[in-house]
């Protein structure tokens, strides 16, 4: 098998991950599950860095950096997620995202 | 040029592969939180399994370590603010979903497309004998610039959280303008600013 072929399919199957963490990012309602959404689309960035260093670049460690700030961007968003959720369900017990709606334009 | 994985491995990247698309679906499907977030820590876990594939040892253990205690957090998270942590009744709470699937499949396909028509520059180039030091050097070295901003970053969320997780501010204990003399608060003797 060549080396470009197993690379298409790693990137094909992180692409998927994106495709699905976008639709469950823009279609759940709760807070929490947009989050995971969002994961889900940090997840296919984490796989095609990591594909992007094996077969492109394994002397640089370009991609693996990526990988590195595409791990603290999901811990970052999940702590910062969770506080918000937290915060907004203290002050007004809003759980879903259509109950805050104040700057819709 | 043919890949250097064995046959062995490329078939398990490919399993691996399907699994994490296919837990990364089962979240949006299945009807219990508990279940989603399991569902979305065996997404995580193929993923790590495939970059261990990859030579990527220490990334693919920090993946591993990492979103399983992220989930687990999540796990008690979804059920302090679900109603259906059991999943004993059918559960689905979507707006425009239509719009959403359409939007998330025009970008699977338009990234497809990128990916099976770019001529990809896979050369002969020399691997690191360990990729975990050649990741160490890079970041203690040639892109510390990158850890100084994820520090720095990292901090502004320590901070940020603790403002959001704090119930009372000082703006609810000396008023809009700061200018009370005692602060108001619920059982007095409350420390001044």
């Amino acid at each position: 098998m060549t080396a470009e072929l197993v690379l298409q399919i790693v990137l094909t199957v992180a692409a998927g991950l994106i495709g699905v963490g976008l639709f469950g990012a823009l279609s759940q309602q709760s807070i929490v599950m947009v989050m995971m959404g969002l994961e889900l689309v940090l997840n296919g960035v984490l796989l095609a860095g990591g594909a992007a260093w094996y077969f492109l670049a394994p002397e640089l460690p370009d991609a693996q950096m990526l990988v590195v700030v595409a791990l603290v961007v999901m811990a970052v968003e999940m702590a910062m997620g969770f506080a918000v959720t937290v915060a907004i369900y203290r002050a007004r017990q809003v759980d879903m995202v259509d109950m805050a709606t104040d700057l819709r334009g | 040029m043919l890949t250097d994985l064995s046959g062995w491995t490329v078939a398990a990247v490919v399993v691996l592969g399907v699994l994490s698309v296919a837990g990364g679906i089962a979240v949006f499907v299945v009807d219990s939180m508990a279940r989603a977030t399991f569902a979305l820590l065996a997404s995580f876990l193929a993923v790590a399994g495939v970059l261990l594939a990859f030579d990527l040892v220490y990334l693919a253990v920090v993946t591993a370590l990492m979103m399983t205690i992220e989930m687990a957090i999540m796990a008690v998270f979804m059920i302090m603010f679900m109603m259906n942590p059991a999943g004993l009744m059918p559960m689905t709470m979507v707006h425009n979903a239509r719009g959403s699937a359409v939007t998330g499949a025009v970008t699977f396909v338009v990234l497809v497309v990128g990916i099976w028509t770019v001529d990809w520059p896979i050369g002969r180039t020399e691997r690191p004998e360990d990729s975990t030091r050649q990741l160490g050097e890079a970041i203690m070295g040639s892109h510390m610039l990158v850890m100084l901003v994820i520090g720095i970053g990292l901090f502004a969320t320590i901070l940020a959280g603790t403002v959001l997780a704090t119930a009372r501010g000082r703006y609810d204990r000396f008023g809009a303008d700061l200018a009370a003399k005692r602060p108001d608060d619920p059982i007095p003797g409350g420390l001044p600013r």
